[in-house]
């Protein structure tokens, strides 16, 4: 399981300790350096100091040589020769080689004698004859540095448990907020889409507990349209059977012969509506497997709509249809069933909405790529504009036969055809007009 | 009974209203929830029968406006819905009863009928005073114990009157009470009824109070 609480703390204690080691390093440089030169200048006052003892005290060679190697907290750390210009060895003092610590006539050098690298500084006494080396063991001076370094390393080493044991508390106080939202979501019931509580929680988590809100919020109105969905199912299913129960028992019920008719005739008016919703529902079902995908043809959409409106059962009411012209050139290649069904149910739509000596007007759309048809009902209210074609959706303007299945049938036929229904009321408020996009592919051949 | 069916489909509120109508009730029909609200505010009722999906609305939203106004007619659900919590709120909402469609019509009349002696404050489903005794799940009725034979209008017009003995009913009240919207009305309707009751019960039982209506009596 990676945890991010780990992984922060790796990381915090990974860049510490490369951090720490960077600075031991750059201290390590710099205190080298200076270092060299603080020795350096050492090295300079004491062969100067050594030159004028000698030049004072003339041949007393080994105290002066002696009295350059000051024995403090490096120990016996200078070396001091004093050679003869030509080259004996006058005096040297205990920690000195026998051997020249240089060959140069005069300031600083470096040497390596027996294994041993020196810095050496020399002055040449010409008035005493004399030559005055000073040296310094190298080894010694990175002793120094090293020194240094570990006083400071081994305090840093020693720290660094306490560091890790304050990050690691640290970092679990500090990643406690999304601790909390991981208890709360775990918490909670599964269907319980409340959204999270964002006015405490840190910016780093905003993004996180908004992305889960939304998601929350989707989840929550799919949901919701489940069970709006199931709810008009519900209804339209169980009201007819709950029609027919009810006439079926007064049928039995009743003495008089007339509310005995009646109630048979509301029977069969029943059945017929129920009849009527099975084949819908079947219609979308088969829609939706993609059983109802056959052949293609060539489906000239005038013609179609003709055969339409002469099977249209008569609805009692006086409405003129009309069908444009130009729809009996409009061809295109479709499952003609499936388009029947589709321009069928837009078809009976608009006549049950027409009003007495209204007209239902079937035209191709101007950009040349619809079939619509418009009716001079009431339209429908611009907020159930959206829902119509939800299954079982039945607005406030219904009518006795429908079952809120024929606009969803519509809509599933011409998805099926890479197409879409489009509903909108006609200006002025005449009723509705509902067009047919169709794709591009199966647009109009002439 | 007089109670009001508010049902949008046009099939099953027409069985309702001829299914309650055999069960002796006087029933009146709206198919919306504004329809539902004008009924409600201009006539008495003693039961409502209210579908929970309404086209212009939910079934719901009447019952809570009825339960604001204060209006304590009592109501039944009748809805497709029948998940737990569907009841439930539909219970909480003031609700009295609840049917799942589709129901049994004479499950239906008798739940109808329960709603309406609980909102009329009795406990008993028959209704006896002066020796008459009335049944309406089944529409029958005996005096001292011998059968009686009433049609439908006599037996609301008793079963009125015997709903709190000694009250004194108006003509208006039974009026409301025997005829629903849109039926005709005879001006001595009730007088006729009346008349026929006191033929069969004896003239006794129920008395005129002039100006006022009728009662039945309470004392022996």
């Amino acid at each position: 399981m990676s945890s991010l609480r780990r992984r922060l703390f790796a990381i915090l204690v990974a860049a510490t300790g490369i951090i720490w080691l960077c600075g031991i390093l750059w201290i390590f440089v710099g205190a080298k350096a200076e270092l060299e030169h603080v020795l350096d200048t050492r090295l300079q006052e004491a062969a100067r100091m050594v030159d004028s003892l000698v030049a004072q005290n003339g041949p007393a060679f080994a105290a002066a040589a002696s009295a350059a190697a000051t024995p403090e907290r490096y120990q016996r750390q200078l070396s001091c020769q004093i050679w003869s210009l030509d080259g004996r060895l006058l005096a040297r003092s205990g920690s000195a080689p026998d051997v020249s610590l240089s060959d140069h006539a005069a300031g600083f050098s470096d040497r390596r004698i027996q294994g041993e690298y020196w810095r050496v500084y020399t002055i040449d006494n010409p008035a005493k004859g004399v030559r005055v080396l000073i040296g310094d063991r190298l080894g010694q001076r990175d002793q120094l540095a090293v020194d240094l370094v570990k006083g400071l390393s081994i305090p840093a080493i020693l720290m660094l448990p306490l560091l890790g044991g304050l990050l690691w508390l640290s970092l679990g106080r500090g990643l406690r907020p999304l601790l909390a939202m991981a208890v709360e979501l775990k918490a909670r019931e599964a269907d319980d889409m409340r959204p999270l509580q964002t006015q405490h929680a840190p910016a780093e988590l905003l993004p996180l507990a908004a992305a889960l809100n939304n998601l929350f919020a989707k989840v929550e109105t799919a949901r919701r349209h489940e069970r709006d969905v199931t709810a008009f199912a519900a209804h339209e299913l169980r009201t007819p059977l709950a029609g027919l129960k009810t006439h079926a028992q007064i049928a039995m019920a009743a003495g008089d012969p007339g509310v005995r008719q009646e109630a048979l005739r509301h029977i069969l008016l029943s059945v017929d509506r129920a009849t009527r919703l099975v084949r819908q529902l079947l219609t979308l079902a088969k829609l939706e497997s993609g059983l109802a995908a056959g052949q293609s043809e060539r489906v000239c959409v005038g013609d179609l709509i003709e055969e339409i409106g002469a099977a249209a059962q008569p609805s009692g009411k006086d409405v003129a249809v009309r069908i444009d012209p130009a729809l009996r050139d409009f061809t295109l290649t479709a499952n003609r069933d499936s388009l029947a069904i589709a321009l069928r149910n837009l078809h009976e739509n608009a006549l049950q909405h027409s009003p007495e000596g209204g007209a239902v007007v079937w035209n191709v759309t101007p950009d040349g790529r619809g079939i619509g048809v418009e009716d001079e009902g009431p339209g429908m209210p611009p907020e159930e504009i959206s829902q119509a074609t939800q299954r079982f959706f039945r607005g406030k303007r219904q009518t006795p036969t429908g079952c809120g299945l024929g606009l969803a049938i519509v809509e599933a036929v011409l998805r099926e055809m890479g197409g879409r229904l489009v509903l909108e009321n006609r200006e002025g408020g005449q009723g509705l007009r509902a067009i047919a996009v169709l794709p591009p592919a199966t647009s109009p051949c002439p | 009974m007089r109670i009001l069916i508010i049902e949008d489909d046009q099939v099953l509120a027409a069985g309702l209203k001829v299914g309650l109508g055999l069960a002796g009730m006087t029933v009146d029909l709206v198919g919306s929830c504004a329809q539902a609200g004008e009924a409600l505010a201009t006539t008495a009722f003693d039961a409502v029968v209210l579908d929970l999906m309404l086209p212009d609305g939910s079934g719901l939203d009447v019952l809570r406006g009825m339960r604001q106004r204060k209006d304590r007619t009592p109501v039944l659900l009748l809805t497709a819905l029948d998940e737990v919590a569907d009841r439930v709120k539909g219970l909480d909402l003031g609700a009295d009863d609840y049917c799942g469609k589709p129901f049994d019509l004479d499950e239906l009349a008798a739940r109808v009928r329960a709603i309406g002696r609980r909102g009329g404050g009795r406990a008993a489903p028959c209704l006896t005073a002066a020796g008459i005794a009335l049944e309406p799940s089944t529409l029958s009725a005996t005096l001292n114990g011998q059968p009686l034979a009433l049609s439908r209008r006599e037996f609301a017009v008793l079963a009125l009157l015997m709903e709190h003995p000694g009250a004194i009913r108006s003509k208006g009240e039974i009026e409301d009470r025997l005829y629903g919207w849109g039926e005709e009305v005879e001006s001595n309707a009730v007088e006729v009824h009346v008349h026929h009751l006191r033929a069969k019960l004896g003239r006794e039982k129920i008395e005129t109070v002039r100006g006022l209506g009728y009662r039945v009596q309470v004392a022996p």
